[in-house]
């Protein structure tokens, strides 16, 4: 008889949250980020619904800020999948000049990102998206549900929250309501690394270290990825040998200094090394508890 | 890790081949902060190491600021990080820990605090395999203990571990130890047959028996907290079940490919196995089975498959694929046991949705057995349930469903109650059996129906349901319509609140329950008399929208015309025609509709009469052209 390994479990209970909560929903969507979580839940994804298409399309937020082999990967895997891919930008923040250099990291991702995300569920009246948030993230998403509800402003309400039991999902809302859906929840940093290498799933090159042009903004190292860094900062710019621990726009991500530039290695360094993966982010330590605040407001 | 941290640094594809095997235990820890339960925790996410520096620099500042433990690392503030959130009001009910040792991944459902703690643990209880109970030694077996051991082992859960804890306070005396195993193991026997007890002596804080066996305890002969989890089988009762696939998504991208999905709660399933689709109770045999896009010849319990039939049966969303060997038992009949999680009571008579597996279905609660006091764990007699009550109750659904009762397999005997106002999940159950009351009354079908007695008396039924508050009109209007109906040869018939309580409902109080059956007895009513072919009135305070649209519910929808009756509490009270406003406000009538019980005004009534602009003749004029108008006063 077969033993299911810990990455069995864990894929077969995100397919079975999937197709789930997919079958109540009148207008679902995938928030895709890029990043190597959803990459991972893109792969759970297809095999939740193989042979068919998911019967959703992808949505990418796009601040316009976002490193340009992300775009090129995103359009790529969209073709390759055959899935519909939806890119939104906020085009009223792209009128109004704002970026981070300009604005600071917090009005740039309230505006391109927030309020962008909004807007794109506003524009398709999306009943259900899915999002790629782990509970391991952060000390305080230890306690959240796999369905998080939300009125049809797209607040979340913390103390309207419904329990989960078993693998029973409710999912029925009220014309205008939406839920987000976060089928990795349960899983935790080692384990999606451990998954894109089991099953192969191909991620962004940022992940792994190579040469790059990169400058020290704001205490953080960040990659000169186009024209739009500053000119007098763009001359500090040295190469080095570097890779991202996760990925967003990329004025607002850390660079690590690393040599790591196969899958093992990323995991051993990622093992060894043992600070918390959100420390590469910038927006988390804007304000301290800054993500439950993000998140009342629509972030995800 | 501590045995593979080298192979983590010399060669990590071999660690990483040794760590994609794991298994993956889900467990749940119970008991209060007082009893060690966050140091026990924060304990095994250190010690397993899942923290990382930078949380850990953190940690041992909190530590010296805030701990408790002098300039020693608090353990207890890795997990307490909730504490701020809960001042707040967050409705915090599981927190999940993760962390993984060389052999397994444990997933922890951490239930915070006193407050809603039936409900919390009943919450992380339902995907747990296994339950730490934490004592503190100096105190023993206490009813809190009991209360732990009861919800667990309602839930299912069949191996708890009893965490003797603070056994350093107690000089790591065996008596100490032997004494409240032999109390547990006694109170244990009335809990659910097949249960295994694990007693283990350990101190959290000073890391006595967690991770390895302490030189602390010679006399103990058992492994260590985490010997036992790394070790312990799970799976066995779930393999061992008969097949169950309840199907989720019917796959069926061309004409050539029809496949079920689901994830299989219990058993095995392989390429050429007879199966039976319920409720349907059709065979069919297995032709493929896929795990996501990979063909395989087997499936068992845990994975989410998609698998394909020889013959086309007739299977979709909410059915449930068994072996045809041992299939489940179908019934709209149940005896159940509910936790409930609402601040609104439960009510017998009132309907809510049920979701079982992936079928949703309209229940009712008939009656309420007894409930189980939470302090002693004795029967109490009881009608409805509240907020952190367990009763069992017996339940009858719309439709027959496929189910297995919840201590054979725990996915097919479990499911939420759905409030349909709301759409909260109000409560959880566990189905014992089924009652066969069901199967043996057949509904009689009689020659003479509804359409021979409508046309023979050449005229449309219809329920005219008027609510609205005492004294509000609803029955002088009432009147004045059926008058007028009457004298247009119309058969009618008039059901009035006060009539009605003395006879049919007699036995009827004013508490919330006993308002939902007396509405539903007056629907069911109303039901009959439709079936006969009446326009029949009804004139009732029906305070619930929820009753209002169980009324609504039995008959077609063109039939139900809900007439608001809507006159302001104060001319109400001011005409107060009865003397009963009067009363209430003295406090001699309890549970009056708008002083101290609530009305809910309908949301979309067909007819709204404001009695403030309009006589009752006026009113049962405007009410006989809004029929006309829908044809409703045609043969």
């Amino acid at each position: 008889m077969k033993n299911l390994s810990h990455l069995d479990r864990l894929e077969a209970e995100s397919m079975h949250i999937m197709r789930e909560v997919v079958a109540d929903a009148e207008r679902p969507v995938m928030l895709y980020s890029v990043g190597k979580d959803s990459a991972v839940m893109l792969h759970l994804a297809m095999k939740a619904f193989y042979p068919s298409k998911p019967p959703f399309p992808l949505l990418h937020v796009d601040t316009t800020w976002k490193f340009r082999e992300m775009i090129e990967f995103r359009d790529r895997r969209a073709a390759e999948t055959g899935l519909e891919l939806l890119v939104h930008v906020n085009q009223e923040g792209v009128d109004d000049g704002v970026g981070p250099f300009t604005h600071g990291s917090a009005l740039h991702t309230d505006i391109m990102k927030t309020a962008a995300l909004k807007q794109a569920l506003n524009k398709y009246k999306f009943d259900l998206a899915f999002g790629g948030a782990r509970r391991d993230e952060e000390k305080s998403r230890a306690k959240e549900r796999i369905c998080s509800f939300r009125s049809a402003e797209h607040r979340w309400d913390p103390k309207n929250q419904r329990p989960e039991l078993w693998n029973l999902y409710n999912t029925r809302i009220r014309n205008g309501e939406s839920i987000r859906v976060f089928p990795l929840s349960n899983w935790t940093e080692l384990d999606i690394w451990q998954y894109i290498r089991r099953e192969g799933i191909e991620i962004v090159p940022l992940y792994y270290s190579a040469k790059r042009p990169v400058v020290e903004w704001e205490g953080t190292q960040i990659m000169v990825d186009d024209d739009r860094v500053p000119e007098e900062l763009r001359k500090t710019a040295v190469e080095k040998s570097v890779r991202f621990r996760t990925l967003g726009c990329y004025p607002l991500t850390g660079a690590v200094e690393s040599e790591a530039d196969t899958l093992e290695d990323i995991i051993q360094e990622m093992l060894l090394t043992k600070s918390s993966e959100r420390q590469g982010r910038v927006i988390d330590r804007d304000q301290s508890g800054s993500m439950e605040k993000k998140k009342q407001e629509g972030y995800f | 890790m501590s045995d593979q941290n080298s192979l983590l640094e010399t060669d990590i594809r071999a660690y990483l081949e040794a760590h994609e095997n794991k298994s993956l235990l889900r467990f749940i820890t119970c008991g209060s902060v007082d009893d060690g339960k966050s140091t026990l925790i924060g304990r095994m996410l250190y010690d397993s190491k899942m923290i990382f520096e930078d949380q850990l620099d953190a940690l041992e500042a909190d530590s010296k600021r805030v701990g408790t433990q002098g300039e020693n690392i608090d353990f207890a503030l890795l997990v307490d990080g909730l504490t701020a959130e809960r001042e707040q009001g967050i409705t915090i009910d599981v927190a999940y820990r993760f962390f993984s040792t060389d052999k397994r991944k444990f997933i922890v459902a951490d239930t915070p605090g006193h407050v809603q703690y039936t409900r919390n643990m009943a919450t992380g209880a339902s995907t747990a395999d296994l339950a730490i109970l934490l004592i503190d030694a100096r105190r023993g077996v206490l009813e809190q203990t009991r209360r732990h051991a009861f919800i667990a082992s309602s839930l299912g859960i069949r191996k708890l571990v009893l965490a003797i804890n603070k056994m350093d306070l107690q000089n790591y005396e065996q008596s100490v130890f032997d004494d409240i195993e032999n109390d547990f193991i006694e109170f244990a026997e009335e809990l659910a047959a097949g249960i295994e007890i694990q007693a283990i002596p350990m101190s959290a804080l000073e890391g006595t028996n967690i991770t390895t066996k302490s030189d602390k305890t010679p006399w103990y002969d058992g492994p260590s907290l985490m010997e036992y989890l790394e070790t312990v089988p799970v799976d066995d009762e779930r393999l061992n079940a008969p097949f169950r696939l309840p199907v989720q998504y019917v796959n069926r991208p061309n004409l050539d490919f029809r496949g079920f999905s689901g994830q299989i709660p219990s058993g095995t399933v392989r390429v050429g196995d007879r199966v039976k689709t319920l409720p349907s109770a059709k065979e069919t045999t297995v032709t493929k089975i896929l795990t996501g896009d990979k063909e395989v010849q087997e499936a068992v319990a845990g994975e989410s498959v998609t698998i394909c039939f020889a013959d086309e049966v007739d299977t979709s969303r909410g059915d449930l694929i068994c072996t045809a060997e041992e299939p489940a038992e179908v019934a709209d009949q149940f005896q159940t046991r509910i936790f409930w999680m609402s601040d609104e009571k439960m009510l017998p008579g009132r309907r809510y949705l049920l979701k079982i597996g992936s079928k949703t279905v309209t229940a009712q609660i008939n009656e309420t057995k007894y409930r189980i006091d939470m302090s002693d764990l004795q029967d109490r007699p009881a009608r409805d349930l509240s907020l952190n009550e367990v009763g069992v109750c017996t339940m009858s659904l719309d439709q027959a469903i496929p189910f297995d009762a919840y201590n054979d397999i725990r996915e097919t005997g479990a499911f939420i109650l759905i409030d349909r106002l709301t759409n909260n999940t109000v409560g959880m159950g566990m189905i014992d059996f089924a009652l066969r009351r069901a199967g043996n009354i057949h509904w009689q079908s009689v020659d003479v129906n509804k359409q021979a007695h409508s046309s023979q008396k050449g005229q449309k039924p219809a329920v005219l349901w008027f609510t609205g508050l005492s004294g509000s009109g609803k029955s002088t209007i009432a009147n004045a319509l059926q008058k007028r109906l009457f004298s247009i040869d119309r058969h009618t018939y008039l059901l009035d609140g006060d009539n009605v309580r003395h006879g049919l409902n007699r036995d009827l109080g004013f508490t919330d329950a006993d308002r939902v059956e007396n509405i539903r007895r007056v629907a069911e009513v109303s039901k009959l008399m439709v079936d006969a072919g009446l326009v029949t009135l009804v004139s009732f305070i029906s305070p619930f929208r929820s009753e209002r649209r169980m009324a609504r519910n039995m008959v077609e929808d063109a039939e139900f015309v809900e007439i608001y009756v809507n006159t302001p509490l104060n001319v109400a009270e001011q005409r107060d025609v009865k003397g009963l406003y009067k009363r209430a406000r003295e406090g001699k009538i309890k549970n009056f509709t708008g002083i101290d019980s609530p009305y809910e005004p309908p949301l979309e009534a067909e007819i709204e009469i404001d009695t403030t602009s309009m006589t009752a003749d006026e009113a049962a004029e405007l009410i006989v052209d809004w029929m006309k108008q829908r044809g409703m006063l045609e043969a």
